[in-house]
C-alpha cells in the first residue's frame, strides 16, 4: 500500500538531526526502516517527517572501550553478525543476529533501531538485556546514559523520549562466555513465538556465571534472574540444567495469539531454556 | 518450393523432452508486462474503502471531505452506481431451491463481511485515491455477526436476515438412489452389530490462495470494443459474465488476461473490483486502474476450504470397507460466489478415492456466514474429500491392528479392474495402486524408517518419529459438459484451439486455456512439433485475449492439457488433413497415396515429399492449388472430453515430533504419481513440488483466522504463514504410467495432484508420531501448540481453538479513526 505523505530528511550529524527533530510535530526516525516501513505502507501511522539516520557514520560500527565494546545504533544486523570484537566479546549477539528474520533483512536492519523498536518478539533486546548493555541516549539537553534493566518500558516503548536519538549501546565484555540463542518458529523467517538466550562462563565443567535472556514473554525482553542464580555452581549437564531452567517461566507475562497462548509459551520458554544453557555451555 | 529427394532424419521426439520453459525469459528478467504494469494515456486510480465490520447497517456515507480532496475525480456509493454496477453472478445453483443474497459489487445499504467495499474513490493518483479513500466517513449500525460454521448452521444470528435462513442448499449423493451402490445405514447399522464403526469429525481450516501476484484490473472504454485487462485465470468466462450483467453487448467487450502471476483457483472468480473498475470507466469515459494491496488479497480476494467433515466409516472385522457416509457443513462465507456452492460438490464422488465401498452417501449443506466469501483454492473439493478418507483409512488401519497400506489394498481396485466404475458412479478409465505404491515404498525405504519408528518409541525418545501414507486419486480435467449440465453448471466443460500456419513455415497456435504460471507456451509448443513435424522454436502460443483467443474456458481443475491438449492435437490433426490434397497436388500422387511424419508428405514407396513448411507457403501463395480447395491450411477444433482425468499416486510422509514442544519437522517425503504420459517432466516437477508444498502447508501452517468481531487478524504475511524453500525438504518424485485412454496423448492432470494428496499424508505422520500417548486426531494446521496439548492431553488438546489475536510488531500509537473509511486496513497488528 501507498503511505500517507510526509516529508523526508537525511541529516549528516546526530545534532542535524536532533535539530530536525525539535522543531517536527509527529517526527519518526528512520534507521534501517524494517519496522517502520511496514507501520507507514499499511497506513498504521502517519507521521509528518521522517528523518533517516542513514547518512550518520558515526553511528556506524564497533569499537574497544576497554571492559566493553560499543556497537553504534546504525550497525547491521549483518555487521554485528561478522564484527570480530562482537564475535570476541559478546558472542551472543552475534548468535541472536543470525537469527534475525531473512538475509535481506539483516542487511537493511540495525541493532540500534531494533533496539529502539523495542518489538518483545524481536531477537536483539533479550540478548542485550542478558549481556547487562547500557545505552547513550542523546537530546538537544545532552547526552545520557541509561543501565540495562531501564531501557526497555513497555510495549514499543523504550527510554528513549520524544526528541532523543539512541546513538550507542555499551556492551561489558564477556570474553571466553559460551552463547546460544534458541528460536522456536513455525516458519523461517517468523518472529520468534518464544526465544531465549543464554551466556555462560563455565569453569571446569561447572557453571560459574550465566545470563538468560527471554524473547516474547512478556510486554519487554525480560531476564531469568532465578535461572542464572540457580545455574551458578551447578554442573553442565542435562540433569543439573533442567532443574535450573524449570523456573524460566516465573516472573513472565507472555502474550496469547494466534501462534500459542500464554501457558504453551511458559512450557516453551523452560524447554527452550534448558537448551539454550546446555549449548552455550557446550555440553 | 522443393521437392525435397532426400528424408530428414527422425527427429527427436518433443512430448517427454525437459524444455526449460520458454515463457521464463520475460517472466525472471522482469521484462513482461503484468496487469498493473499497463498505464494509459489519461488513466485515473480507484481506491476502495471497506466495510471494517462483519455485518453492519449502512445508515450513511459522508464523501465531502474525499471529494475535496487533492486531484480526486470521483467518490461514490453503492447506490450512486446502483444502476450501472451490475451484479456477480452464482453459476453454479447446486439445487433449485438455493438460497442466495443478492451480491452487488458495491455494497448497497448492509455490510456482510468485513472487507465488503461499501465506496469508491477516483483519484488522478493511486496516492491520492488512497489518501481520499481514508476521509470516506462511514456510519454504521452493527448487527449481530454469523462467524461461527456450526452455529451459523443453526441459524442462531443470521448473515442475512432478509433470508431467514443461513442455509444456502442441502446436496445428497446416495448409491442406494443413484443405483450405483447398496444403502450407507444399512451397511453402518450391520456394523454395528458385527463389524467396526468409525465416527470422525475433521475440520478443514479456512485458507487463502495467496498467489504472487495480487488482483488488479485496467478497463479502458475509449475504443469501440471496451477492453478490460484483468489479473485472472478466466478471461472468456469474465466476458461472457460481464455482457450477462450489465447489459453492454459481448461483442462489445474485450478481455485480456496478460501473464498473470498465479491462481490457485483465487483468480477463477469474477470480482466486485472488476465491476467496479468496468463501470467507473465506462460512467467517466477514461481509463480506470485498480490494483489490490496485499493485505486487500488476503481479505477480499476469496477464501477457500472451510468446512467440518462428520463421517461414519463401515467395516467388517478384517478391514473390508462396507460404506461410507459423508455429512458436510461448508461455510460459503458472505455470498454464493462463482462456484463457490459448488466447491464441496466437486469432493462428492472423490470420497470413495481408490477403494471398492459397496455403499456410499455424500451429504453436504452449505451455510452463509459473515467472513470473506469461498469459492475454489487448488483442488476444490478433491483436497477435502482425500483428506477425509485418507485420514479414517489410517483410523481403520489401527483398529484392525494392521499397517495403513495394508488395510488401503485390501480395498483398492486392481490394476486389471480398469476401466472400473465406482460407487459415485464415474467410470476410472486406468490406473495401478499396486505399482505406484511399490515404488514409493522402495524410496520412501518404509521398513527401515517403520524399524526406526518401533526403537523411537520403545527407547522412549523425545522425538518421536511418524509415517503418514496417502494413496490418492482425484477427477480433474474439467469437463464432460453433459456432466456439468446434468450437475446445473452454468457451463460446458469444452475448450479451443486453432492453428495458424504461417507463410514462413512458422506456426501460431491459440488456445482457449488461459495460463496463468502452468507453461502452456512450452508444453503446447511440443505438441504441436511432434504434431506437424515443425521445430520448437517456430511454434508460438497465444492465449488469455479475447480478440486473439475468441473462443475457451480457461484454466483451472487441472483441465489444460487433458481437454485443451486434445483439442490442440485435433485441431493439428486437422491440418494434416487440410493440407494433404494441396501437397497431393504438388507431388502429382493421389492423396490416398501420401503419408504424413516428420513434418513431411511422402509419396508411398517413393522418396518424393513435401514439407508442411511448404505446403503452408502454397496455401500462401494460392498460385497452383486443387480446384476448389481454399487457399489456407489454418484449422481449429473444439473439444468437449468424453470423462474426467484421474490421476493418482501414493504419497509416504516421514516427520519427526519433538515431544518437548510439539514441534513438527519433516524428514522426508516421497511422491509417485501416476499421470498418464508426461509432455514435460521438468514442468511436471514444478507443478508437482509446488503442489506439495501448498498442501504440506494446509496440514503444518496455513489458517485464516478472525478475531470474535468477525476481522480477519491473518490479513498479512506476518500471520497468514506461508511456507519458504527454508521451511520445506527437498522432495523425492517419480512416476508410474498409466495412460489415459480417454485423450490421444494418454495424459492425466497433474495441477492439483501434489495438493490433494499431501495434506493427509502429513497429518497422518503427525499423529501417528504421537499415537502411542494416545493421540487420534490433531486438528489443521497441525501446530506446535497443538501438536504439544494434544501429547499432554490438555483440554481439548489437539483441537485447541486458535487464538484470534494477531502478533503485535507494529506500533500502531498513532493510528487514525479506522471508521474514517480505510477499513480494516489495519491488518496484522491488530491489539
Amino acid at each position: 500500500m501507498i503511505p500517507a505523505q510526509f516529508d523526508y530528511v537525511a541529516p549528516g550529524s546526530v545534532e542535524e538531526a536532533l535539530s530536525a527533530l525539535e522543531g517536527a510535530e509527529d517526527a519518526k526516525v528512520i534507521a534501517g526502516g524494517q519496522s517502520l516501513l511496514p507501520v507507514l505502507r499499511m497506513r498504521l501511522n502517519a507521521p509528518t517527517l521522517v528523518v533517516d539516520l542513514g547518512r550518520i557514520d558515526a553511528l556506524r560500527g564497533v569499537r574497544d572501550d576497554g571492559d566493553a565494546i560499543v556497537i553504534g545504533a546504525m550497525t547491521t544486523h549483518a555487521e554485528v553478525i561478522t564484527d570480530p570484537l562482537v564475535n570476541e566479546h559478546a558472542l551472543l549477539l552475534a548468535k541472536a543476529a543470525t537469527e534475525v528474520a531473512d538475509p535481506q533483512i539483516r542487511h537493511r536492519g540495525t541493532f540500534g533501531g531494533a533496539l529502539a523498536h523495542a518489538d518483545p518478539a524481536g531477537d536483539v533486546g533479550a540478548p542485550a538485556l542478558a549481556l547487562g548493555a547500557s545505552y547513550t541516549i542523546v537530546g538537544t539537553g545532552g547526552e545520557r546514559t541509561v543501565e540495562a534493566d531501564d531501557f526497555f518500558e513497555d510495549l514499543f516503548t523504550t527510554a528513549v523520549q520524544e526528541g532523543e536519538l539512541l546513538t550507542e549501546v555499551r556492551i561489558p565484555k564477556h570474553t571466553g562466555w559460551g552463547a546460544h540463542y534458541e528460536k522456536f518458529v513455525r516458519v523461517a523467517h517468523q518472529w520468534p513465538i518464544v526465544a531465549v538466550a543464554a551466556a555462560v562462563k563455565v569453569d571446569g565443567g561447572t557453571i560459574a556465571e550465566a545470563r538468560v535472556g527471554l524473547t516474547n514473554m512478556g510486554s519487554t525482553p525480560l531476564r531469568a534472574r532465578s535461572v542464572e542464580s540457580a545455574l551458578v555452581g551447578q554442573p553442565a549437564t542435562d540433569e543439573a540444567v533442567r532443574a535450573a531452567a524449570a523456573s524460566a517461566d516465573h516472573d513472565t507475562r507472555p502474550p496469547s495469539d494466534l501462534n500459542g497462548d500464554a501457558d504453551y509459551r511458559k512450557h516453551l520458554a523452560t524447554v527452550l531454556t534448558r537448551r539454550a544453557v546446555l549449548a552455550a555451555a557446550g555440553a | 518450393m522443393t521437392v525435397t529427394e532426400d528424408r530428414p532424419a527422425q527427429k527427436t521426439a518433443e512430448v517427454g523432452r525437459d524444455r526449460r520453459r520458454k515463457e521464463d525469459l520475460r517472466l525472471i528478467t522482469g521484462r513482461t508486462k503484468w496487469t498493473d504494469n499497463i498505464s494509459l494515456p489519461g488513466m485515473v486510480h480507484v481506491a476502495m474503502v471497506r466495510s471494517f465490520s462483519a455485518h453492519a447497517k449502512i445508515l450513511g456515507i459522508e464523501t465531502e471531505a474525499a471529494k475535496r480532496s487533492p486531484n480526486v475525480v470521483a467518490v461514490l456509493t453503492g447506490k450512486d452506481l446502483a444502476d450501472e454496477q451490475g451484479i456477480l453472478i452464482n453459476a453454479w445453483p447446486i439445487t433449485p431451491d438455493q438460497k442466495a443474497p443478492t451480491h452487488t459489487p458495491i455494497a448497497l445499504d448492509r455490510a456482510s463481511f468485513a472487507g465488503e467495499i461499501v465506496a469508491v474513490v477516483v483519484a488522478r493518483s493511486a496516492a491520492e485515491a488512497r489518501d481520499a479513500a481514508e476521509l470516506v466517513d462511514v456510519d454504521y449500525e452493527d448487527l449481530p455477526a454469523a462467524l461461527d460454521l456450526k452455529e451459523a448452521a443453526e441459524d442462531k444470528v443470521l448473515a442475512h436476515p432478509d433470508l431467514g435462513t443461513n442455509k444456502s442448499a442441502f446436496w445428497q449423493f446416495d448409491s442406494a438412489g443413484a443405483g450405483t451402490g447398496g444403502a450407507v445405514d444399512e451397511a453402518i447399522e450391520q456394523a454395528r452389530a458385527d463389524g467396526i464403526v468409525i465416527e470422525r469429525e475433521y475440520r478443514q481450516q479456512r485458507l487463502i490462495p495467496a498467489f504472487m501476484e495480487p488482483r488488479s484490473v485496467v478497463v479502458d472504454p475509449t475504443g469501440e470494443q471496451i477492453t478490460m485487462w484483468s489479473a485472472t485465470q478466466i478471461p472468456h468466462i469474465l466476458r461472457f459474465a460481464l455482457a450477462a450483467t450489465t447489459g453492454v453487448p459481448e461483442s462489445k467487450i474485450r478481455v485480456v488476461a496478460p501473464d498473470v502471476g498465479g491462481g490457485f483457483g483465487g483468480k477463477l472468480q469474477t470480482t466486485p473490483e472488476e465491476w467496479i473498475a468496468f463501470a467507473l470507466a465506462r460512467r467517466l469515459g477514461k481509463p480506470v486502474k485498480y490494483t489490490e494491496t496485499r493485505s486487500e488479497s488476503l481479505i477480499a480476494g476469496h477464501h477457500g476450504r472451510d468446512q467440518w467433515q462428520k463421517l461414519t466409516l463401515a467395516a467388517k472385522k478384517d478391514g473390508t470397507v462396507t460404506g461410507f457416509k459423508v455429512e458436510l457443513l461448508a461455510d460459503l462465507g458472505s455470498h454464493v460466489s462463482l462456484i463457490g456452492g459448488g466447491i464441496p460438490v466437486l469432493g462428492a464422488f472423490m470420497f470413495n478415492s481408490i477403494y471398492k465401498f459397496p455403499a456410499y452417501q455424500f451429504n453436504c449443506q452449505t451455510v452463509l456466514t459473515n467472513k470473506t466469501w469461498t469459492d475454489a483454492y487448488r483442488g476444490a473439493g478433491r483436497p477435502e474429500a482425500t483428506y477425509a478418507i485418507e485420514r479414517i483409512m489410517d483410523e481403520l488401519a489401527v483398529e484392525v491392528g494392521v499397517d495403513p497400506l495394508e488395510i488401503r489394498e485390501k480395498n483398492w481396485i486392481k490394476h486389471d479392474e480398469f476401466p472400473f466404475t465406482t460407487v459415485a458412479g464415474l467410470e476410472y478409465d486406468s490406473g495401478n495402486y499396486e505399482a505406484a505404491t511399490a515404488r514409493a515404498k522402495e524410496m520412501f525405504g518404509y521398513d527401515e524408517l517403520r524399524a526406526e519408528q518401533k526403537q523411537r518409541r520403545d527407547s522412549g525418545d523425545p522425538v518421536q518419529l511418524g509415517i503418514g501414507v496417502s494413496t490418492f486419486t482425484e477427477m480433474c480435467g474439467l469437463a464432460p459438459s453433459r456432466v456439468l449440465g446434468s450437475l446445473d453448471y452454468g457451463a460446458g466443460g469444452w475448450e479451443h484451439a486453432s492453428i495458424r500456419m504461417l507463410a514462413t513455415g512458422k506456426v501460431e497456435v491459440v488456445t482457449g486455456s488461459s495460463a496463468h504460471g502452468q507453461g502452456h507456451e512450452t508444453a503446447w509448443s511440443q505438441i504441436v512439433a511432434d504434431r506437424l513435424g515443425v521445430a520448437f522454436e517456430d511454434v508460438e502460443v497465444l492465449h488469455g485475449d479475447t480478440q486473439i483467443s475468441h473462443r475457451g474456458l480457461d484454466t483451472y481443475g487441472s483441465r489444460s492439457l487433458t481437454v485443451g491438449g486434445e483439442a490442440l492435437v485435433k485441431a493439428a490433426d486437422k491440418v494434416i488433413e487440410k493440407a494433404k490434397p494441396i501437397a497431393a497436388h504438388l507431388l502429382e500422387a493421389s492423396a490416398d497415396d501420401l503419408e504424413f511424419g516428420s513434418g513431411q508428405f511422402t509419396v508411398k514407396g517413393t522418396d518424393k515429399g513435401l514439407a508442411m513448411a511448404d505446403v503452408a507457403m502454397a496455401a500462401f501463395a494460392a498460385h497452383n492449388l486443387p480446384d476448389g480447395v481454399e487457399p489456407s491450411i489454418d484449422c481449429d477444433a473444439t473439444y468437449d472430453p468424453v470423462n474426467f482425468s484421474f490421476p493418482h499416486g501414493t504419497h509416504l510422509c516421514a516427520v519427526e515430533v519433538d515431544t518437548e514442544t510439539g514441534g513438527v519437522l519433516m524428514r522426508k517425503y516421497v511422491a509417485v504419481d501416476d499421470i498418464g504420459t508426461i509432455v514435460n517432466p521438468l514442468i511436471v516437477d514444478g507443478q508437482v513440488h509446488g503442489g506439495l508444498v501448498q498442501g504440506i502447508a494446509q496440514a503444518l501452517w496455513e489458517e485464516a483466522v478472525h478475531d470474535e468481531a468477525g476481522t480477519l487478524v491473518s490479513a498479512s504475511f506476518v500471520d497468514y504463514l506461508l511456507p519458504t524453500a527454508a521451511d520445506t525438504i527437498s522432495f523425492e518424485t517419480d512416476h508410474t504410467t498409466s495412460p489415459s485412454t480417454t485423450n490421444t496423448l494418454g495424459t492425466k492432470g497433474v495441477g492439483e495432484a501434489g495438493t490433494i494428496a499431501s495434506t493427509p499424508a502429513v497429518v497422518n505422520a503427525v499423529v501417528d508420531a504421537v499415537r502411542a500417548f494416545g493421540v487420534t486426531d490433531i486438528q489443521m494446521p497441525c501446530t506446535p501448540e497443538r501438536v504439544w496439548k494434544a501429547i499432554h492431553g490438555h483440554g481439548n488438546g489437539g483441537a485447541t481453538p486458535t487464538v484470534g489475536d494477531a502478533e503485535p510488531h507494529f506500533d500502531e500509537a498513532d493510528v487514525a479513526d479506522r471508521s474514517a473509511g480505510a477499513g480494516p486496513g489495519a491488518e496484522g497488528a491488530d491489539r
